[in-house]
Formats: structure tokens, sequence, C-alpha cells
């Protein structure tokens, strides 16, 4: 287990530094001059130039510039933006608001998706199967943006039911339309890998046996099945809460929500590359530090794993 | 010749006789329904076996030989597998007719089955222990700690070596023969009173296999189960086996005590089988082989399914199926020449 | 199941069965009776059940009108997708009519004729960039899987790289990156660009697909059969691996191609995708936002569209899938 934990471990270290590095290059290191358009309009100040360029190293070929970054990084400094302002602040007060909403998103995808998948794996073909096939079908097939914004208009506009925008607080039960939103791809998944799941798993031997062996059909059903059943689904929730929060940008651009997918978007359209930087850099650390949880999650679930 | 009649009449049960018999399978149908089709896969089966008792059962694969014991436990898969005709009795009471509280009741504690691949048969996310230990839980109502004790007396009993220690362990970190030990250990927790083993060696070494067979037979003598061995592999049935049956199409073909069988066989079907058995002192000879292919069971060959492979076919084979006859008291064959088979030299 | 063909797309016949019993030639003896009941391997397999599904019916019936409607736009509707219905800005904004299906929007366009119009750009879009994931994935994943070693924990790395980025956000940064805003707007270029962004950042799941399917054929005995028979490396690849191990990559592409026609609409629908004048459904949704109000027919019919076009290849994929997967049957 211990050498499992360590080799996971060390191939996120390069991951990590690949990916880092190529935002890094594609938004600071693309020919030409890294101040063009980067100041709005006009021209940049030159005492900014020389800031920036004191800063992050930009008379230094860019791997080196690079490396300087992640230097100041390690200390915790993800810069200024062009306004002055400390970049991990922005981070810090926008990054609480999209996990907030990813782990509403989260929650209701693994109760629907799971509750769906469930029922459906065990009772095929009937008419909640049939149901749940087209409805998931569908989920699948309406792109985020536009779920978002037929929600947002039917239930906020037209009927009132909810704010069409989640006020500044961002309180949970305002989340949890765009939640839903955000989360409704990946529900549908859930509920689809559910039932396979069930499905494939519910005609495997072992569940044979545990039938031959005369255990109640509940012990058969909720211990022997559930058990292999859920690891695939367990560990596709774990590495989805990272997706989901990197994925926030449009939902949180729809209802308003004040997270870090729309500094991310704010960043890129105002050409502030060290905040799309930084963002970028706190998205893949969570998203490859859910990744190893959920390998370690996957172990300790399946012995066999452990074992390799 | 005065010795033959119809063994298809009506049995000492049905006319409400009980039988004394511990397990007997009676006319048993079952089909497939695919989309390709209807698979007729037994057709009218009736063997059975009495406590202490070994029965092998042969045949290829697809002659049913491991659907009927799937019926029995009463784990067929439906759909596609439905069970049309037949009765499968348990001290002389209908399994079929049974509540499906019954028949869970009679699984592990009357009836329990060892199965071929034990790799896919154990649940590779629990250890060892706890699936022998969960049916002391569950059916004898032991606390967590007495079971899993028992459990390692299980493992201990066929004999694996650490028992104590190697019931914490995983399936897949047992070799393939102390895994097929684990699942003898598993069914026979419950003290069953009739074992089926589906091909329990098939997927073995052959050093191992003859291992896991005297282990078999063995626990058998000592409990006096019945028990019910199906295989594909003549080999292994000769020393364990008291009675044969031969499955051919989803029929018994041949019924005989395992010295009868061997001796004379009265089928052309387990000629052919025997015939197919590499012998030394034939070296260097072409090794025989039964001709063809298996039927398809969407379409069952007309009268003898055999007819299209047999050597011996007449014009009477494909127009009428030959019932199985009773050629003397542990007898019968399913060959319109059986008795010419019986009495040739 | 020791059969290894029994997983693979390649149908090979039954070994004939020597009869050897017996001195009389057999009659009819082991020959399949009919053609019927000889097996039809996978892809025969697949194509039997496929046919006796309606969601493939359905789905493929669908995907055929968008391809014809993206090929043939003026087959469908007698209307200019860039002029207005009446003079000027006369009939802005008008709600479903007779000559104007769905109505027009604030410039006076009719919205019927831009939804068909549209189905063109999002096509091109999505078949290619699914073209380009699965050819770059596949090969990616062919090479990993097949020279295993460095080069497999190489090449698994970079992917994993890729695969890190957030797709929305990383499409974003590409798109502006190269193409900042009021840098011309040549839509071929732009094209090229979402198509180039969808490509990079899907790839690595084509690449892994393949790259699994690969490590289990490349151990089957076929592979290993062929190789004692010294065939070489280029001949195992493209006869024995590639074939066998292209199912779950197309069940993948069919499902990307509906992925992509979404992806192509919310990077327009952001502002970073296509740009007027080029029409597809994503600009238009984009263009509708702020009149919803006044006109949700704006919005509704080239969502509908899209909703469809989308649902359309995600149903063919799942009815492929279905059909080459045994085990859900």
């Amino acid at each position: 287990m211990g050498r499992y934990v360590l080799r996971r471990l060390l191939q996120l270290i390069p991951v990590f530094f690949g990916t880092t590095l190529l935002i890094y290059a594609l938004v600071w290191a693309v020919p030409g001059d890294p101040f063009a358009g980067k100041c709005g309009e006009r021209a940049c100040p030159p005492d900014y130039i020389q800031f920036m360029t004191e800063k992050y190293h930009l008379d230094d070929p860019w791997p080196l510039q690079y490396l300087y970054y992640m230097g100041h990084l390690l200390t915790g400094d993800f810069g200024q933006t062009f306004g002055g302002r400390d970049i991990g602040e922005i981070i810090a007060q926008a990054y609480p608001n999209t996990l907030k909403l990813a782990l509403v998103g989260l929650a209701i995808e693994a109760v629907i998706g799971l509750t769906a998948g469930i029922l459906t794996g065990l009772r095929r073909n009937g008419f909640l199967d049939n149901l749940v096939l087209v409805s998931t079908l569908f989920l699948l097939a309406i792109p985020t943006f536009v779920s978002g914004f037929l929600l947002q208009f039917i239930l906020g506009t037209q009927f009132k039911i909810i704010n069409p925008t989640v006020s500044s607080e961002v309180p949970f039960h305002e989340l949890i339309v765009p939640g839903f939103v955000l989360a409704s791809i990946s529900m549908a998944y859930v509920a689809r890998l559910t039932r396979t799941s069930i499905a494939e798993n519910s005609r495997s031997d072992y569940v044979r046996t545990a039938v031959a062996k005369g255990l109640p059909q509940r012990r058969v059903v909720g211990v022997h099945l559930f058990r292999n059943s859920l690891i695939p689904v367990l560990t596709f929730l774990g590495t989805d809460l990272g997706s989901l929060m990197g994925g926030a940008i449009i939902t949180e651009g729809i209802f308003n929500i004040n997270g870090i997918g729309r500094e991310a978007y704010r960043a890129i359209t105002t050409k502030e590359s060290a905040t799309v930087v930084g963002i970028v850099v706190v998205l893949v650390l969570v998203y490859l530090l859910m990744n190893l949880l959920v390998d370690l999650l996957y172990a300790a679930l399946d012995p066999r794993i452990r074992y390799e | 010749m005065s010795n033959v009649y119809v063994a298809d009449q009506p049995s000492a049960a049905r006319e409400g006789r009980p039988s004394g018999r511990l397990l007997e399978v009676e006319d048993l149908r079952v089909e497939f329904r695919t989309r390709d089709g209807v698979a007729k896969v037994i057709n009218g089966v009736n063997y059975h076996v009495d406590a202490g008792e070994t029965l092998a059962v042969l045949g290829e694969s697809g002659s049913g030989k491991s659907v009927t014991a799937q019926t029995i436990m009463g784990i067929l898969d439906t759909p596609p597998g439905f069970v049309t005709g037949g009765e499968i009795r348990f001290h002389g009471k209908d399994m079929l007719k049974m509540s499906a509280e019954e028949r869970r009741r009679i699984r592990g504690e009357g009836i329990a089955m060892v199965f071929q691949d034990a790799l896919s048969a154990l649940n590779p996310v629990f250890t060892v222990g706890f699936q022998i230990a969960e049916q002391f839980r569950v059916r004898r109502g032991m606390s967590r700690r007495d079971a899993k004790i028992r459990a390692a007396e299980m493992l201990d009993q066929v004999k694996i070596p650490n028992a104590k220690q190697r019931v914490n362990e995983y399936p897949h970190q047992f070799s393939g023969g102390m895994r097929q030990r684990v699942m003898i250990a598993m069914s026979l927790a419950l003290d069953p009173e009739v074992l089926i083993a589906d091909e329990p060696t098939t997927a073995l070494d052959v050093t191992v296999q003859a291992q896991i067979m005297d282990l078999l037979g063995e626990l058998q003598r000592e409990r006096q189960m019945g028990l019910i061995l199906i295989t594909h592999d003549l080999g292994v049935v000769a020393d364990v086996a008291d009675r044969i049956a031969v499955m051919y199409a989803g029929r018994i073909v041949e019924e005989a005590n395992v010295y009868e069988l061997y001796a004379k066989p009265a089928h052309p079907y387990t000629i052919g089988l025997l015939e197919s058995i590499p012998r030394i002192d034939e070296k260097g000879q072409q090794l025989r082989t039964i001709r063809g292919l298996p039927p398809s069971l969407l379409k069952i060959p007309s009268g003898c399914p055999f007819h299209p492979r047999c050597p011996m076919a007449q014009p009477v084979c494909p127009e009428k199926l030959p019932p199985l006859l009773q050629l003397g008291p542990t007898r019968a064959s399913a060959c319109h020449f059986a008795e010419e088979l019986v009495n040739r030299d | 199941m020791s059969d290894p063909t029994s997983g693979s797309l390649v149908t090979t016949p039954p070994p004939e069965q020597p009869g050897v019993v017996g001195d009389t030639a057999p009659v009819g003896a082991g020959l399949p009776e009919t053609k019927r009941d000889q097996p039809r391997g996978l892809l025969g397999d697949a194509w039997y059940d496929l046919r006796r599904k309606p969601l493939f019916w359905i789905s493929a019936g669908l995907i055929a009108l968008f391809v014809v409607m993206a090929a043939f736009p003026f087959f469908f509707t007698s209307g200019s997708p860039n002029d207005p219905v009446g003079t000027g800005l006369s009939r802005s904004l008008e709600g479903p009519s007779g000559d104007a299906w769905f109505g027009t929007d604030i410039l006076g366009r009719d919205i019927f004729a831009r939804t068909i119009y549209g189905a063109r750009a999002s096509i091109i879009v999505a078949v290619a960039a699914t073209l380009g994931t699965v050819l770059l994935g596949a090969s990616v994943g062919v090479l990993a899987g097949f020279r295993g070693g460095w080069v497999d924990a190489l090449l698994s790395r970079i992917a994993d790289v890729f695969f890190g980025i957030p797709f929305v956000l990383g499409a974003i940064v590409i798109l502006f990156t190269f193409n900042p805003e009021g840098a011309g707007s040549n839509e071929w270029k732009i094209m090229g660009l979402v198509i180039l962004a969808l490509c990079l950042l899907s790839w690595p799941v084509a690449m892994r697909i393949m790259r699994s399917s690969i490590l289990a054929a490349k151990n089957a005995d076929y592979v290993v059969a062929a190789r004692a028979l010294g065939a070489s490396n280029s001949r195992i690849i493209f006869k024995h691996l590639i074939p066998n191990c292209l199912a779950p990559v197309l069940v993948y592409a069919t499902i990307l191609i509906g992925a992509y026609i979404g992806a192509e609409a919310t990077l327009s629908f952001l502002g970073v995708g296509l740009q007027s004048p080029v029409v597809s459904w994503g600009v238009m949704i984009s263009d509708s936002q702020q009149y919803i109000r006044v006109a949700p027919y704006w919005l509704l019919f080239p969502s509908a569209f899209l909703v469809t076009a989308v649902l359309s290849f995600v149903m063919l994929g799942e009815a492929v899938r279905e059909a080459l997967d045994p085990k859900l049957r």
C-alpha cells in the first residue's frame, strides 16, 4: 500500500508541472510582445512593464521564467494583477464559492444519479428503466449553457420560484438550481454508470455464488452486489469534484456567482495573464489531488489493486 | 430381453409413494429464449442421488449438465432460461413448487454447490474468511468472532495450511488449487446433504486436479453426502463415482454404474467418449474422436439427436427418438440398438 | 471464453472438425445445416442487433437529416441566413409567422433560415474535431500500448498533462491566445482554431481507450501466434491489433461528435468560438441572450436543433455500444 501511494504521488509531480508549464507557455510565451494588448486598449505604462519584467523575469527564456514563477508560487506568492491586486487574495475570495457550488452539484449528482442507477440496474427493462434511459439521454445532450439558460428563464424569470441570479453571500439554497445545471451531465453519467455496473455485476459468478450460499436477497444485493458495483461510481464521483470546479465557468457566468470560473473568464478577457495562470494552477492542483485521493480510495475498496 | 421396460413410465413418486430418494430430478425441461430462437437446453432429464453416493454427470459442453445443476440450485438466469416442465424433489418434495424462501433455506444447508472457476465465483473484494463466515452469521446467527473461528476451521478441514492467517486473505492471493479448496470449504460450511460440484477441477493443473478430487471424495465419505460430480472428463470420474449418467443434447443417453459403463458401454456416444481417451497401448495410432460437432440446441436433429454423428446410424434413427430403456437394475440406455450393444462380445 | 477471437471484430470461420470414428462416410454430419446457423462474428452480430433497434434508426435518420441540412441548406429554406426578411429592420423581433416560421431576430433575419444554415458550421467543426481527436489519440494510444516501457510512461504522462487542463478554461485560453479579440474574423481560421482547441484538450481520452484495448489485445494468443510466425511489428499492428481494438474508439467517436456540437456552441456562446458573420447554433443562442424576455423563440429554436443534433449522436453511440458490447445484452 505504501509503495502504491508513493508511486501515484511520483506520477503526479511531472503532470502538475507539465500542465502548469503548458498553460504558462500559452498565456505568456507566445511569440511577440508579452505586453501587446495585455493592458486593455492602451499601451502598458513603462514602469508597469519594468515591474512585470522584473517580477516575471521576462528577459530570460520562458522555461526559466516559468521556474521563477513556480518558485514564487511555492512561497505562496501568486503575483499581482495589472491593477495591483494580490492574485492570491482574488483566488481566496472566489474559491470558496466555486467549492460550494461544486459540492452542491456533487451532492445532487450523487443522490439522484445513484438512486436512478440502482433502481434501474436492479429492475431492468421496466417502465422506470426506460424513463431513466430517455431522461439521461436528454441530460447528456443538453449543453450546460442551454440548460442553465432555460432553467434560469423558466424558474427565475417566468415563474419566479428562484432568484435568477445568486446573491453575493452565495447561500446554499440558492445554489440548488445552479448546482443541478452544473452537474446535470455528470448526473446522467452517474445514473448510467451505476446501472451498467449493477447490471453487469448482478450476472457475475460471485453474485450467483452468494445466491447459492442461501443468503437472503437483501444481503446478496446489499453486500455482495453493491460493494462491487459502487466502486467505479465512487471513483467517478471523486474525480468529478475536480472537473466540476474546472467546468463551473459557464454556470457561474449564467447565475452570476462570484466564483473562480468567472474570475478566470474576466482575467482572460482583460488579459490578466498572471491571474489566469494562478487560477489554472489552483484548479489543476485540486484536480490532481482529487485524483490521487480517488486512487487511494480505489485501493482501499478493491484489494486487488493494493497487491499489484 | 424380458427385463426391458420403458423408464419413462410414471414413477413411484408420482403415484404417491415416497421414493425415499434424497434428491431426484424427473423429466426436467429447460429452454433458453434467445433472440435467435428457443434453445431447448434440457429435454427431460432424469437422475437421482442418495446419501453417501456419488453420481457423475458426464457430457460435452452444451449437453445441459451444468444447466441441470443450476436449475437444481435455483440459480438459473431467468431470462433467458425458463423451466418448462418436470420436478426436482428434495426429500420427496418438489422444489420447483416451493416458495422462494423455502428454496433459499435449502441452498447451502440442503444442497450446496462448488463452481468451476473459483476465482470468479469468489467475491474479489471480501476476504475468504468473511465469505465463509457470513454463512455462519446469517444462517446460524453466530457472532462475528465465532463465525471467523469456524471459517478458519473450515479452511483447516480442506487442508489449507496456515488456515488461521489465510482466513484474512483475499481470493486473488490464493493459488488455483487453494482457491478451489476455499470454494469447497465455503460450500461445506453449512453441512449440506447434497453437494453439486460443477467441473471442480477443469481449471486446474493435472496434479492439483487429483488432489482436489481426492479431497472431495474424502469429505463426501466422511459426511455421507450425496455428491453430484459434473464433468466432461472420463478420467476424473473413474475413481470417485459410483454411478455415471452420460448426457447428450439435454438428455440422459446412458446411465450405469461405473464398472458396467467402462466394461461395456451401451450407447454409441459413450463408446465414442471412451475410445477418444488416449491409451498407452495404442501408442502411434491415430487418436479416435467422435466425428462432427455437438448439435445446435436451437435445432436439435430429429429422432435420436446423436444420429448425425453416430457410426451405427440406421434409417430408424432420424425417425424415432429412442426412450431411455432400462437394461438392468442399475443401467439404462437411450439407443435403438442398446440391447445389441450390451449383448455384443 | 478462451477463444481469442471472441472479443474481436474479426470473424474467423469455425475450424473443420475431423471425423474419424468409423469407416463409413458421414452423411451430412458436421455440416452446417443452413447458412443462418453460422456464427456471425462480432461486427455481423452488432449489425444484426442494430437493425432491430428503433433507437438506431431514429438517430441515424436524424443524423442523415442534419448532414443533408449542412450540405444543402437551400433544400430546406428559400430564406437567406444573413439578409433581413423585410426591408431593413422593419420586421425586427417578430414572432413565428407564415413566411418566417421561427420568427425573426433583432436584425429582422429569418430565424428558421439561420437555424438551417447553422447546421453546417456546427457539423463541420464537430466532425473535423472528432476525426482529429481520434486520429491523434488513437495513434498515440497504439504507440504507447504497443511499445510499452518508457515510451508508454512518457506518452501517458503527456496525456495526463493535457487531460489535467479544465476543458472550457483551456479552450478559452487557447482561443484567446491564438485569436485575440479584434484580430480579424476569418471564419475558416476561427473554425480551424476551434477544431484545434477541441482536439488538443480531448485526445487523451481517445488515447487511453486505445491504449488499454491494445494492452489487452497485445498479449492475446492470436497476436502471440502471429509474432511466433514471424509477422513484423507493422503487420501485427495494422492487421491484428488495430482491427481488434477499434470498436471502443469508434463508439467514443460517435458520442464525441455529439459532445463537440455542444462544445462548439458553448465556446461560441462564450464569445471565443465562432463569431458573426458565421452562422452557428451557438452564435445564435449567444446573440439571443439579451432578448430572452421579448423573443424567447429566438433562443428556443436553435437550442432545440442543437439538443436534437447532440441527442442523435449520443443515441447512435449508445445503440452502437450496446450492439458491440455483448455483456450488456
